[in-house]
């Protein structure tokens, strides 16, 4: 096997929001990588549809202080608010530099950006539904994508397309940098970096159902995972109220902050029964729980009575074409339903993680619960968790995460880079990876340990076990078929021999982190003995902040048993109190 | 339903002759046909290359020839296509291994016509300020996912890979019609070149090609105009 070595400043894995606007900031400043396992412009950021919020305060008055309270609010008082103050104060300037660089935000008549309601965002601390949201049609994270490659082709970024990195080199608790495979020749490249960022996102491709891109599988998280680092807050998954039926698309919540309406099977507007204030502008955790029991309680719409409505069709042609282009052409082109004239069928779908990377303020990863930060290594973005989100995030949240949280880790990356000196990466440092590689490559294939139904068995158990609501007995349950799944991942094939776009390789990889993410959720969630926002224990249904108002902190030892261990929330001007809309 | 599926595969590693792999798939009506090719790759042959990322046609991965026609993998459920269904990597650029082909060359004219907002006004701390009107000017350009689907159907792209190509000029126009723009000159001077926008024949492959509905023959057709105004 080739291997071939490189050498930079800093490194950053994934070409997302946060990755690109991390290598806006670092770029100039040092000798900088961007490595991506796909075309920047693939990156799952461009899917993102509805907004991305801010307090400019366009439409009527509006405070970051409001955003705040209401971040914090969503997030059934997990999120850390000192983290919060700063994602919302930041939010300001944020929104005003990517118009700099050339965002086409959509415009109010007076020219100034527009600005949209969504789930959550509420003025004065809860009094009404806010215009925050600032937005370019239903296409707001194809612009902010766009917009940020675009600054980066104008900076002359290196960038390392459809590198998939395998493993980082961290020796004594200091970062040396990472091995990558390059998938369209099977050639290994060693990067020896001081710097390295991880932005790769989420991880949706545990559920069956669910809104994220395939290339989504925890490939971040799940390398750090795997050298014993923990992960946090991996319980709290996000299921957004309103993906398409079956298929897990997702129809923005700007449809609902529009003026959308969600109905039973009976034509009723059930939100006002769960959230009188808000109704169907409440977080998405209420609106998907308020569904799911729609749905059991035989309220479910169709003739299996399982997916409820979202109606559009009082709001006009005009509006929808010109607010909610994109979604309304999904639903023509999957379900071939006209959203102009008829309600669409939804269901929650697999969204969002909540929990990730630990990391402070400045993207700088922990090592642990107690704050000890690794030396080197950041990370940003749905990979990281702050946390911001806590247990249920807004909407139109993680596109402000991706660009305030990837500025930061950025500098950060410079201000490291600025004070240490260049490193040597160990000379072995691409035996692992030519390891691992070479013996899938050279074992027999054998069907009955593919990839694929590895996979889809995960994908299945996870939608039954450990989704909207659960139990100590569907987590044991998931448990136990995630230990039998990762002993047969053990000895896992694959029949495609080649070096030339071996993706049947990549999906064996991919399918170890999406198994670490999987089994990291239903640990967490199994120690969780409450119920708080995404977080839904029917045994233990009432939020228990006594024994709870902690971030759980889950690592991994040798033999792969799972530890979880907690670390306190960092509390701020908001007192925990009963979460009502 | 029972479908034929049609694949030509070729391999650069093995460099041999490129052959059409037929497989008979159990598929429902309602499925893309991307779900088809990732039902082949895990229960029939796990070799099978294709790039896939967002399954809903925003990331641009999975442009294809789906019977004879410039189509993203994802956009197309199997009830809308006839069977057997005859699928094949899109023209002009080189293959790489079965359907996946190499966008190198793609993304260097991409960044040729200098992708990017080009402005040294004074920003100041607020955002300037664009009417709707203004955005409208460029508001179907900037839906530009960088699939390619309209490039590799121009036949002038076909005879000669020379030619900036559709996607360019759509992302040149993206930006030559920004109201905050400030590059234009630059990017018209570029596009004046025998291989800019004069050689596109108006054949609208490209427009309806392309995944987005974007009217990628008009945005061509507006730069034309504006270099003659210019020139």
């Amino acid at each position: 096997m080739k291997v071939i070595k490189h050498t930079f400043d800093g490194v950053i894995i994934g070409a997302g929001g946060a990755g690109l606007r991390a290598a806006i900031e670092a770029g100039p400043h040092m000798n900088l990588a961007v490595i991506s396992k796909l075309y920047p412009t693939r990156s799952h950021t461009g899917a993102a549809q509805g907004g991305m919020s801010a307090a400019l305060a366009n439409v009527e008055e509006d405070n970051w202080n409001w955003h705040a309270f209401d971040t914090v609010k969503g997030s059934d008082y997990l999120a850390d608010q000192p983290a919060v103050d700063i994602l919302c104060k930041e939010a300001i300037d944020s929104v005003v530099e990517l118009e700099h660089w050339g965002l086409p935000f959509s415009r109010l008549d007076s020219g100034k950006i527009a600005q949209r309601r969504f789930g959550g965002h509420t003025v004065r601390e809860g009094e009404a539904p806010a215009f925050r949201a600032c937005y370019a049609a239903d296409r707001t994270g194809h612009m902010i994508l766009q917009t940020l490659y675009q600054k980066c082709v104008s900076m002359g970024v290196t960038f390392f397309d459809e590198f998939q990195v395998l493993d980082i080199k961290i020796d004594e608790g200091i970062c040396q940098g990472v091995v990558a495979y390059e998938i369209s020749t099977g050639d290994i490249h060693i990067f020896e970096s001081r710097a390295v960022m991880f932005a790769t996102g989420g991880f949706g491709k545990m559920y069956k159902v669910s809104s994220n891109a395939h290339s989504l599988t925890g490939d971040g998280p799940g390398m750090l995972f795997q050298k014993g680092l923990p992960l946090e807050d991996m319980e709290f998954y996000q299921f957004h109220p309103t993906g398409i039926y079956k298929l897990g698309i997702l129809l923005s919540e700007a449809a609902r902050g529009e003026g959308g309406i969600l109905r039973n099977k009976n034509g009723e507007r059930f939100m006002e029964r769960y959230a009188p204030s808000i109704k169907d502008l409440a977080p998405r955790d209420m609106v998907s729980r308020a569904i799911a029991t729609e749905i059991r309680e035989g309220n479910g719409a169709g003739p299996k009575n399982d997916y409820v409505l979202l109606d559009l069709t009082h709001l006009g042609e005009e509006v929808i074409m010109e607010k909610l282009p994109d979604i309304t052409d999904f639903v023509r082109t999957y379900v071939k339903i006209e959203p102009i004239t008829d309600p669409i069928p939804v269901q929650p779908t697999a969204h969002y993680a909540m929990g990730g990377i630990p990391t402070n303020v400045n993207g700088e990863v922990f090592t642990d619960e107690k704050g000890s930060v690794l030396e080197g290594v950041y990370a940003a973005g749905e990979a990281a968790c702050v946390s911001v989100h806590g247990a249920n995030r807004l909407g139109t949240n993680s596109l402000l995460d991706i660009v305030v949280f990837g500025r930061r880790a950025g500098k950060s990356m410079v201000d490291y880079v600025s004070r240490t000196s260049r490193i040597q990466i160990s000379e072995n440092s691409a035996e692992d990876v030519v390891n691992k590689i070479t013996a899938l490559l050279e074992k027999e294939h054998n069907e009955e340990y593919s990839v694929a139904k590895i996979r889809e068995s995960m994908q299945e158990s996870m939608n039954s076990n450990a989704q909207i609501f659960r139990t100590e007995e569907s987590l044991s349950k998931q448990t136990k078929i995630l230990e039998d799944l990762r002993n047969r991942s053990k000895k896992v094939t694959v029949s495609d021999k080649g070096k030339v776009f071996n993706t049947e390789l990549i999906d064996a990889i991919e399918l170890e982190n999406l198994l670490d993410m999987a089994e990291a959720t239903v640990a967490s969630a199994l120690e969780r003995k409450e119920s708080r926002g995404a977080h839904t224990r029917e045994d233990y249904p009432e939020r228990d902040d006594v024994n709870f108002l902690k971030h759980s902190f889950a690592t991994k030892d040798g033999s792969g048993k799972i530890k979880v261990k907690y670390k306190n929330v960092e509390l701020g001007k908001y007192t925990p109190m009963e979460r009502k809309y | 339903m029972e479908l034929e599926i049609r694949i030509l595969r070729y391999n650069i590693e093995t460099g041999n002759k490129s052959r059409w792999d037929i497989f008979q798939v159990e598929a429902l009506p309602d499925d893309r046909i991307l779900d088809v090719l990732q039902e082949i790759k895990s229960h029939k042959d796990g070799s099978l290359a294709f790039r896939k990322s967002c399954a809903h046609g925003v990331c641009g991965s999975d442009a294809m020839i789906i019977n004879g026609k410039n189509e993203l993998a994802c956009q197309v459920l199997v009830k809308e296509v006839s069977n057997p269904i005859k699928i094949e990597p899109i023209r002009g650029l080189p293959v790489v291994k079965d359907l996946i082909v190499d966008m190198n060359d793609f993304f260097e004219s991409y960044k040729k016509v200098l992708p990017y907002l080009i402005s040294e006004e004074s920003t100041g701390d607020r955002e300037r300020l664009q009417s709707p009107q203004e955005l409208e000017r460029i508001e179907d350009t900037t839906k530009c996912i960088l699939c390619a689907a309209c490039t590799t159907s121009c036949p002038v792209f076909w005879t000669s890979d020379s030619f900036i190509g559709p996607a360019s000029l759509v992302n040149a126009h993206r930006f030559i019609f920004d109201s905050r723009d400030q590059g234009s000159k630059q990017r018209l001077e570029i596009l004046k070149d025998v291989n800019g926008a004069f050689r596109c024949r108006t054949a609208f492959n490209c427009t309806s090609a392309c995944p987005r509905g974007i009217s990628v023959t008009k945005a061509i057709e507006e730069i034309k105009k504006e270099i003659v105004l210019n020139s």
